[in-house]
């Protein structure tokens, strides 16, 4: 028996992800505690440090999606604190949050990304809209995917099939972010890869694929449990698999993450991988992929939880 | 629990996903809804719920009725009750209604579960897959909610400021039977209506309850705020002017407080029957305990009183956003409502509530879209306003938030104009309501 933590779960949060962010917590919180743990749940405000110092937590778990969670301003303020936390580098998680610069550091790392274009609002405002529309679709086609420079939970994205579908799908990106990044689309397999360092290096899970029942991969079929199928692992080939695996290990390098990320990605018609996006605090709720890869490696949620923290409160 | 198909493999985290009944579809996880969440922060002024200002009842009227009633009716109210409701709060009742000039007998009240659970029993027991009800445009999104899950299909009917049109009520009869299609009743809230503010006028009062009596067409008449007026007192009810065509409901909930969850209806004896008949089966009583802490509250407390303070709560919240929307926002559109909760907002035609929701809950605002209060994908330019929870200076702070959203999305839209097309897609997002917890 090892001695129990006490660890502050952060969740909530004014993000347009709050709810995902109370699911994400509840989920961390309960397998934390049924391992023995003290576990104490923080929605942050502008007492979040006072009671911290209350708490006096071993470790903090941030389980805050979108904006102040993710992009590593939270995470350098903890440390700041003189607080331990499980999770990467702030200057890492600012870099994977920018889903354009993130692109940017995973294509040079030799990752395939799917050809695209960062767009800001203010490029259409100075260059005229329709000119720029037309060059997006001149370089990319009319088969697109269109979504925030950040964000999750597929909020603000649109899949565009033709060409008179841009302009509201720009709309919709820009009502959440002022940058845009515009993606030809990939025909092929989605799948999540969930990276995780136990203490040993950063290892791959097996595989999730990602069949969502009417087709899209929206917010609904993302949180309605049973509006998505998943196999795991995935129906590629070993060679896609292997090919995959490497992928998404070499973006977690490049991107500098670390105790656990996950990496979404298309696998195409001829099994290579592309890079879409990296999740620094992936989901972990209910109907999230990366515990079904937990549990598909023969883990179970509460061991890897519990051996990321003691590793976050022991560095 | 999971399940995996022996066949193909595939991993369902909902093992019943395909036995669910035809009525709950929709019944998903929903990107507006969500928003919503954040509604709940202090940080966001809230303009979306329609949570009563309870703090402007005073504690000890309730904790007095309360201490009473565990002294003097203690096991009577942790016992089971009548599946009626309590015969003391019925009568008590007649009182309250008789404010609007209803005359009935406390036998044909059924006391239920809040007065959305006697829209839900009435729906029920007249409403088969297919049948039509008809309602205003727009509607009460819960009451959206229960006749969807009852597979009706709602007709809306022309609303102006004056409440229902009867003209458009007689067509859409005529139009509807003309179509082989049957109409089971029209579901009305004539005062202060949720979301549209407005009040059916006097003078059309008598002209719905002959259109429809004409037609041979139940009126279900739902009145929680009829109460809650401004300035004058509203019109005699609908069901004052007919017992046999109309069923009233009534609520405790904006009136005293929501938390109680009790409520009220008013029908025609045959159908009062058959209601208490389903209530039992549904929940066997409403809450004794409530009912006895209500009734005792009605007995000792001086209740018209308290009212009339909510009314100057309320009307001071209405007045602080009216004079906001004025100064802030005058390019859109509202009513005036007399009473009630809400205010019901035009915008201009290139603006969407909903997909504008993202922005708004940036700039720390909600507010709840009109799409919510359709069931035929209306209302994308329209947002109901509440001014019912937020004090007048929140109100006043988050009408300026909502002018820079607005601002924001006539920018970000003016620049893609020209460009092709900018109305947004229907999605499957069928839950654009707030929950019943939000402010």
């Amino acid at each position: 028996m090892t001695t129990p933590m006490t660890i502050a779960v952060l969740s909530g949060g004014i993000s347009h992800e709050r709810e995902i962010s109370l699911r994400t917590g509840r989920r961390v919180a309960d397998a934390l505690t049924e391992r023995g743990h003290t576990v104490v749940v923080l929605d942050p405000d502008a007492d979040l440090f006072a009671r911290l110092d209350e708490v006096a937590p071993d470790v903090v778990w941030p389980a805050l999606h979108g904006s102040s969670g993710e992009d590593g301003a939270l995470l350098g303020l903890i440390s700041a604190h003189g607080l331990k936390y499980v999770g990467p580098a702030p200057s890492s998680a600012r870099l994977a949050w920018s889903k354009p610069v993130a692109k940017t550091l995973v294509g040079r790392a030799g990752i395939h990304t799917a050809d695209s274009l960062t767009v800001t609002r203010e490029a259409f405002r100075e260059l005229g809209a329709a000119n720029v529309l037309r060059l997006i679709t001149r370089a990319l086609g009319s088969h697109i995917v269109v979504k925030p420079a950040q964000g999750g939970s597929a909020q603000g994205v649109t899949v565009v099939n033709d060409v008179e579908g841009l302009p509201r799908a720009m709309v919709d990106a820009f009502t959440y972010n002022d940058v845009a990044v515009v993606e030809k689309f990939i025909p092929g397999t989605e799948v999540s890869a969930t990276v995780v360092d136990l203490g040993h290096g950063p290892r791959v899970l097996p595989l999730v694929e990602i069949v969502p029942v009417d087709g899209t991969y929206s917010f609904e079929a993302r949180y309605t449990a049973g509006e998505t199928n998943f196999f795991v692992p995935a129906r590629v080939s070993d060679d896609a698999s292997r090919l995959t695996s490497e992928a998404a290990l070499r973006a977690y390098t490049a991107l500098g993450l670390d105790s656990l990320a996950r990496i979404d990605l298309i696998i195409d018609e001829s099994g290579s991988p592309f890079f879409l996006e990296a999740n620094t605090l992936p989901g972990l709720t209910e109907t999230s992929s990366a515990p079904l890869a937990i549990e598909a490696d023969g883990l179970t949620v509460g061991e890897v939880y519990e051996t990321l923290a003691r590793r976050a409160a022991s560095r | 629990m999971n399940s995996t198909n022996p066949t193909s493999g595939a991993i369902n985290l909902d093992p019943w996903f395909g036995h669910y009944a035809d009525r709950a579809s929709g019944l998903s996880a929903s990107e507006v809804r969500a928003l919503f969440a954040v509604a709940s922060r202090p940080e966001v002024v809230s303009l979306a719920g329609g949570m009563p200002f309870v703090r402007a009842l005073p504690e000890d009227l309730v904790s007095n009725a309360l201490a009473r009633v565990m002294r003097e009716s203690g096991p009577m109210a942790l016992q089971y009750g009548s599946g009626q409701g309590l015969p003391v709060l019925r009568e008590q009742i007649l009182e309250i209604m008789a404010l609007e000039g209803i005359s009935a007998s406390a036998d044909d009240v059924v006391v239920t579960t809040g007065s959305q659970q006697a829209l839900d029993l009435v729906t029920k027991l007249f409403i088969d897959p297919g049948d039509v009800i008809l309602a205003e445009a727009p509607s009460y999104v819960g009451a959206i909610g229960v006749f969807r899950s009852y597979q009706a299909q709602v007709v809306h009917l022309e609303t102006d400021a004056d409440g229902l049109v009867p003209d458009a009520l007689a067509a859409g009869i005529a139009r509807l039977r003309a179509e082989g299609r049957t109409i089971k009743f029209l579901y009305t809230i004539p005062n202060f209506h949720n979301p549209a503010g407005v009040t059916l006028s006097a003078e059309r009062r008598p002209e719905i309850i002959r259109i429809c009596a004409e037609a041979g067409i139940l009126i279900l008449e739902d009145n929680p705020y009829g109460l809650l007026h401004f300035d004058e007192p509203v019109p005699p009810a609908l069901r004052s002017l007919s017992a046999d065509g109309v069923i009233y409901l009534g609520s405790f909930s904006k009136t005293l407080a929501p938390g109680f969850r009790v409520g009220w209806a008013l029908a025609p004896h045959a159908i009062r029957e058959k209601l208490v008949l389903m209530a039992e089966a549904a929940i066997l009583c409403p809450s004794s305990f409530s009912q006895l802490v209500i009734s005792e509250y009605l007995s000792q407390a001086d209740w018209k009183t308290q009212i009339t303070a909510f009314r100057g709560v309320y009307q001071e919240r209405r007045d602080a956003m009216l004079e906001s929307l004025a100064e802030h926002l005058p390019e859109l559109t509202w009513n005036v409502p007399n009473g009630g909760f809400y205010i019901w907002v035009g915008l201009p035609d290139d603006l969407d509530s909903k997909a504008m929701l993202p922005r708004a809950v940036t700039e720390l605002v909600a507010y709840t879209p009109g799409t919510a209060f359709f069931a035929d994908g209306g209302g994308r330019q329209n947002m109901r306003l509440s001014f019912c929870y937020p004090s007048p200076e929140a109100i006043r702070l988050g009408i300026r938030r909502l002018a820079t959203v607005i601002s924001g999305e006539r920018d970000l839209l003016e620049t893609f104009a020209g460009t092709g097309r900018l109305t947004p897609t229907q999605t499957g997002d069928s839950v654009t309501a707030p929950p019943p917890d939000l402010s």
